[in-house]
């Protein structure tokens, strides 16, 4: 039965099979660090121009104007409070629907209404940046009538809405995943189900909560198309919801689809822009790691 | 065996209640998890001041009795009770569907098998019942804490800690926690699930020994698989087989001169 030439064939196919595997890993890996090395490649002719100070400091975003200013806060600024109020909206109401659905809801209640909540998160956020434009913001208009078309408080409010599943889903499994024993205990206390959810199962889900919770502000963060469409792209260093004002991800956009030569210093603030995004993903997701490390459930 | 057993009564006294009264009483209670007849009409007593043993073969449905008493079921649908449980001494049935199930955990509180403190401190997990209750006022909840944990006899151990993180604890620790717990809230009488079939003989010790502090106060309802434990902490015991009480006794009689057959066969071992 012992056949030489078969287990080495088989142990052949064995190395392949695994090197396959590993040049997976290792392409997803390598595209990464590609991406920052040109990410900071491109950007650092800029640079060169520019004083890192000033590009920190200055509290203007003119880059294409003859009078350049690189004030980079000025976009941070528009990305924050944008970011700000869609995780007013989706945080809230992400985990109170993911209380509901986890502590509340029957099963067949919970396999009706997830479905259709992820349906939301299916919507081109294309759509969502015309809903904010041409239907939240005439609302909003109808109870405060200077609200310019284009305003940061409608694109947020569009924004968070279309947060709220990826929100309620994650925080929903980090909740369901709690095991009964401690909701026994707390209800073998007297507690209701609202005390049970709040006081015992959100603290045990803490950190897939804190996890959905930094998924959330990612998404924000990077979500370009509503606020593009519906924060107006024009740079304006504020953190007032009912100005208009550009983020990092709509400056981009705006760059890209304009038609500037690729060796003009305009062209490089984009990498510059595109390195601060990635910069602050990296800062929540270190946080994320660092809260899950610290708080991890103790069941 | 049962000489044995025997042996063990005569190491360990124990003094007589002058006149038990009762704290509770199932009658005709039936069970069912949706289509399992899980209780067959169970009829028992639980005295006031005294320890009643449930013993019985796995499946034979102890907890599934105990956790009728703090209407633990009515989490999960489908669950259904027939008959009574009277609580004394107000003579209310509180299986009753007009009772609120929660009115009836604050008066008879629960420690599980396995220890199961919530992801607080070791003072936020003793002041739990009472947060839940509304109880708030700062040093009421600190003497109440720490009254609990004295009477789990943890007080000398955890109370230069008593902001650490509960699970930080032994789980000999944690199960005294979970009894302060459920001491907190001044109930009447506690329901303990196999509560040192998780720990080691030295905890088990322990536990035993606050069983029977505890009775001084409180009525205690105790499931074990430990025979030996019954025998050891139990005034009263009841053999449950198959979702009935084939026999209730004296523990000392139930072990020493068992009524039933079964409940022999049971106790010497010669019976799954
Ligand atoms: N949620 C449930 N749904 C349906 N049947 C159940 C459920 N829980 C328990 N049972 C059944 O009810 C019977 C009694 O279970 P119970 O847990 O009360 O037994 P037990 O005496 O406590 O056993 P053990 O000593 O193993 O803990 C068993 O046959 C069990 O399979
Ligand atoms: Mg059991």
């Amino acid at each position: 039965m012992l056949n030489p030439g078969r287990s080495r064939s088989r142990r052949l196919r064995e190395r392949l099979i695994e090197t396959l595997l590993f040049l997976a890993a290792a392409s997803s890996v390598a595209i990464t660090f590609a991406i920052v090395f040109i990410l900071v490649k491109e950007a650092l002719p800029l640079f060169r121009e520019v004083p890192l100070a000033s590009f920190l400091t200055d509290r203007q975003w003119t880059p294409l104007f003859d009078d350049a200013h690189f004030g980079i806060m000025t976009l941070i600024a528009g990305t924050a409070t944008t970011t700000a109020v869609a995780l007013a909206v989706a945080i809230p109401m992400g985990t109170v629907i993911a209380i509901y659905l986890s502590e509340f809801a029957s099963f067949r209640l919970r396999e009706t209404i997830k479905p259709i909540l992820e349906l939301l998160g299916a919507v081109p956020t294309v759509v969502f940046g015309y809903f904010a434009l041409l239907v939240v913001t005439p609302l909003l208009q109808k109870l405060y009538p200077d609200l310019p078309g284009f305003n940061m408080l409608s694109a947020g409010l569009v924004m968070g809405v279309m947060i709220i599943p990826y929100v309620s889903s994650v925080s929903e499994d980090a909740m369901r995943a709690v095991p009964m024993h401690l909701r026994e205990g707390s209800y073998a206390m007297g507690a209701t189900r609202l005390q049970t959810a709040v006081r015992v199962v959100m603290p045990a889900a803490f950190s897939g909560l804190a996890a959905a919770y930094i998924l959330g502000i990612s998404r924000a963060v990077g979500e370009t198309m509503i606020v593009a469409i519906a924060a107006g792209m024009q740079p304006n260093f504020t953190v007032n919801p009912l100005e208009p004002a550009a983020t990092i991800s709509a400056f981009i956009v705006q760059v890209c689809l304009g038609d500037l030569p690729h060796d003009s210093l305009g062209y490089k603030t984009i990498f510059a822009a595109g390195l601060t995004l990635m910069l602050f993903t990296l800062v929540f997701n270190i946080l994320g790691y660092w809260l899950r490390k610290r708080f991890r459930e103790i069941y | 065996m049962v000489e044995l057993a025997v042996n063990l009564f005569d190491d360990a006294p124990r003094h007589e209640l002058a006149v038990a009264a009762l704290k509770a009483e199932a009658r005709n209670l039936n069970f069912h998890y949706g289509g399992f007849h899980a209780l067959k009409d169970i009829s028992l007593p639980v005295y006031d001041h005294s320890i009643t043993a449930l013993i019985g073969p796995s499946g034979c449905g102890k907890s599934t009795f105990l956790r009728c008493f703090n209407r633990m079921h009515d989490l999960y649908p489908g669950n259904r009770y027939q008959g009574e449980i009277v609580l004394y001494p107000d003579n209310v049935d509180i299986l009753a569907p007009s009772v609120d199930p929660i009115e009836v955990r604050m008066r008879i509180s629960m420690v599980f098998q396995k220890p199961n403190p919530f992801p607080k401190s070791i003072f936020e997990n003793v002041a739990y019942g009472l947060k839940v209750r509304g109880i708030t006022r700062r040093d009421e909840v600190e003497a109440k804490v720490e009254e609990a944990l004295r009477g789990a006899a943890l007080w000398n151990e955890v109370k230069d800690r008593l902001h650490d993180l509960a699970s930080n604890l032994s789980g000999g620790q944690q199960q005294r926690l979970c009894i302060a717990r459920a001491l907190a809230i001044d109930p009447e009488l506690v329901l303990f699930d196999e509560p040192t079939s998780a720990l080691d003989p030295i905890a088990t010790a322990s536990i035993e020994e606050l069983m029977l502090e505890l009775k001084e106060r409180v009525a205690i309802l105790i499931v074990t698989h430990n025979m030996q434990q019954a025998a050891r902490v139990s005034d009263h015991t009841a053999f449950l087989y198959m979702g009935e009480v084939i026999e209730f006794n004296d523990t000392k009689k139930l072990f020493t001169m068992p009524d039933k057959k079964q409940t022999e066969d049971y106790i010497t071992g010669r019976f799954g």
